[in-house]
């Protein structure tokens, strides 16, 4: 990694707004000074690209903002343009996503630094504007980096390490960071904001390998049949595997100059947990507030709250969860026709290799925006300790819906 | 109500019509709230925008980080800024019983309670319609009866509010505003 001089930033030169998760999302992209923004509109991630569009008309960036005519072109225009060796952004939600699928794998697979962020929303039919995983989840298997956020600061936090985590040398690879459609796109926080200099020195310039160049011309993405594609997959695949190391140095980095950093995932109150909630975004945060208040009453619960799912951190969550007697997954995401549903199939497979697992749990909630309150919380956790009484639980059950 | 999941929270739900201006006045008592330190989280009822329609917005408020994303259930305060609101919905429902109930009304306190049959806490009210028609000239009534609220409440100050709107909407709007808050402060009731 470029070699990064950081230092404090100290409170006074930090900016303290009321911003939505969308528009701390706008202001990251804004002071990450990228190139070439190209997207097209979608509820709930309007707020990021309006706002973005205003900075650009008011001549606040210098960026190139492409308003193409679907998220497939939003997502080629993308690629070529990193490909030329620019600093990339772009923002979609659910069927935005699903109309950039094929290029998703296009961006991943050549390499190219992108940093796409993402209003998590709910797939059609029927058509739903409202909070669910869906969209992400399905893009699990593309080759991008998936990091998700609780507030509105991490978000700004996070969209300012993704690109530095992209456009290392030993990384290259896209990155969706992901918010939860309205419930924190357009909920106004509290975000620190850093000085403009401080992140434009803490990315530095992107320093792209084998840029798109007229007067040295390459071909990129050609055919690959029997012959090399699999090497290529194979590459991909190191890429992926060396994320991890990188991210933590960012965040090493972004935490000596604001104090701040998320790691793959927070443990909160797990140490001495027996039954330990697990999940991302904002219901670990409402998770969070239950594990207090039962807490209060002796129970030993904890959250532990995933921000890493691609990778996904298996031997760190192993390690963190193994000591528990359950492990209670919420996820807000129904894998069709799955054993279980996409989080808790990775946290199966991550305790598999154990000789003494804990048992889990997997609660299927909130889908198409259907409200999480602290209740439905308690109700999964209760129904764990039911299982592990009994000594066993179903696969996957359904909560907060009427049945 | 059975647990407390939101210790040292301040939580307030708005009804309103859409259209009336309850998210960008939420928003504001939001961002003053913020500007005297707190931490806060501003957010509408998600929905399709709908003109007219009965819509409801939420905040939180507190000295240290809020960790609870749902909606809110059992508001410390209730604010329905359009008093034809108050026929369709009950703005107590889920209100604590210690709670603050403020309305855009005629009525006195007493009869609130007796409509509502809510004894406990505070009923604010206020006639933020006739005010806002006087001063501003037309219905926008979301300010000064978020006035009322924030006089009869403590949880921010008027000025930090005032200078917050004024922030928003510079110039001649802003005063008028100002004005029409600063009125529905001196002329709110409490009971």
């Amino acid at each position: 990694m470029r070699v990064t001089v950081v230092e404090r930033v100290p409170a006074e030169e930090m900016r303290i707004e009321g911003l939505t998760g969308d528009a701390a999302i706008a202001h990251a992209l804004k002071q990450c000074d990228i190139d070439v923004l190209a997207a097209y509109p979608i509820t709930p991630q309007t707020i990021i690209v309006e706002d973005f569009q205003k900075f650009a008309a008011n001549g606040e960036v210098q960026t190139k903002v492409i308003p193409v005519e679907s998220e497939h072109s939003a997502m080629s225009a993308c690629v070529g343009a990193s490909a030329a060796g620019a600093r990339v952004a772009t923002a979609t939600a659910s069927a935005g996503l699903a109309l950039m699928w094929e290029i998703l794998y296009c961006a991943a697979s050549l390499r190219l630094p992108i940093v796409l962020t993402i209003a998590n929303r709910a797939l059609s039919a029927p058509i739903n504007i409202h909070n669910d995983w869906s969209d992400s989840y399905g893009a699990r298997d593309s080759g991008f980096i998936q990091l998700y956020c609780q507030s509105s600061q991490e978000a700004y936090d996070t969209t300012i390490m993704a690109f530095k985590l992209a456009e290392d040398h030993r990384v290259l690879l896209p990155v969706m960071v992901c918010i939860d459609g309205f419930i924190l796109s357009h909920n106004v926080e509290r975000v620190e904001m850093l000085p403009d200099e401080a992140v434009r020195n803490f990315l530095g310039v992107r320093d792209p390998v084998l840029p798109l160049d007229p007067d040295n011309p390459i071909t990129m993405g050609p055919l690959a049949l029997t012959d090399y594609y699999f090497e290529i997959k194979e590459g991909q695949d190191r890429a992926m595997d060396a994320v991890p190391e990188v991210y933590k140095e960012v965040e090493a980095a972004f935490e000596k100059m604001t104090g701040r950093s998320y790691g793959m995932f927070e443990k909160y109150r797990t140490d001495d947990a027996e039954i330990i909630i697990l999940t991302h975004s904002t219901p670990a945060g409402t998770a969070k507030a239950v594990v207090d208040v039962l807490r209060e009453k002796g129970e030993k619960v904890g959250v532990l709250r995933l921000k890493m799912f691609r990778p996904f951190p298996a031997a760190e969550v192993a390690e963190a969860i193994k000591h528990a007697k359950a492990v209670a997954v919420f996820e807000k995401c129904r894998s069709f026709g799955a054993v279980c549903n996409p989080l808790a199939l990775e946290v199966r497979a991550a305790l598999y290799d154990l000789k003494e697992r804990p048992m889990v749990t997997d609660f299927v909630i909130g889908l198409g925006g259907r409200d999480v309150p602290p209740t439905t919380i308690v109700e999964g956790y209760e129904k764990t300790k039911e299982y592990l009484a009994k000594g066993k639980a179903p696969l996957y059950e359904t909560l907060g819906v009427r049945k | 109500m059975a647990v407390d999941f939101a210790k040292g929270i301040t939580e307030f739900r708005w009804h309103g019509r859409g259209g009336q201006g309850v998210v960008t006045s939420n928003q504001m008592l939001g961002k003053a709230a913020l500007a005297e330190g707190n931490y806060i989280q501003a957010f509408p009822e998600f929905g399709p925008e709908r003109t007219g329609a009965p819509v409801r917005a939420f905040l939180r408020i507190s000295k240290s980080p809020i960790q609870i994303y749902a909606q809110v259930y059992h508001p410390d305060v209730v604010i329905c800024i359009d008093p034809t609101l108050l026929d369709v919905v009950n703005p107590t429902e889920g209100l604590k019983s210690d709670g603050t109930l403020v309305l855009n009304t005629t009525m006195s306190p007493e009869e609130v309670r007796e409509k509502f049959d809510f004894k406990g806490g505070n009923v604010v009210t206020v006639d933020a319609s006739t005010i806002a028609m006087e001063v501003l000239g037309r219905p926008f009534y979301n300010m000064p009866t978020m006035a009322a609220a924030v006089k009869a409440t403590g949880v921010v100050r008027l000025e930090t509010v005032i200078k917050t709107v004024m922030e928003r909407y510079p110039g001649k709007i802003g005063e008028l505003n100002r004005a029409a808050m600063e009125r529905a402060s001196e002329e709110v009731q409490i009971g």
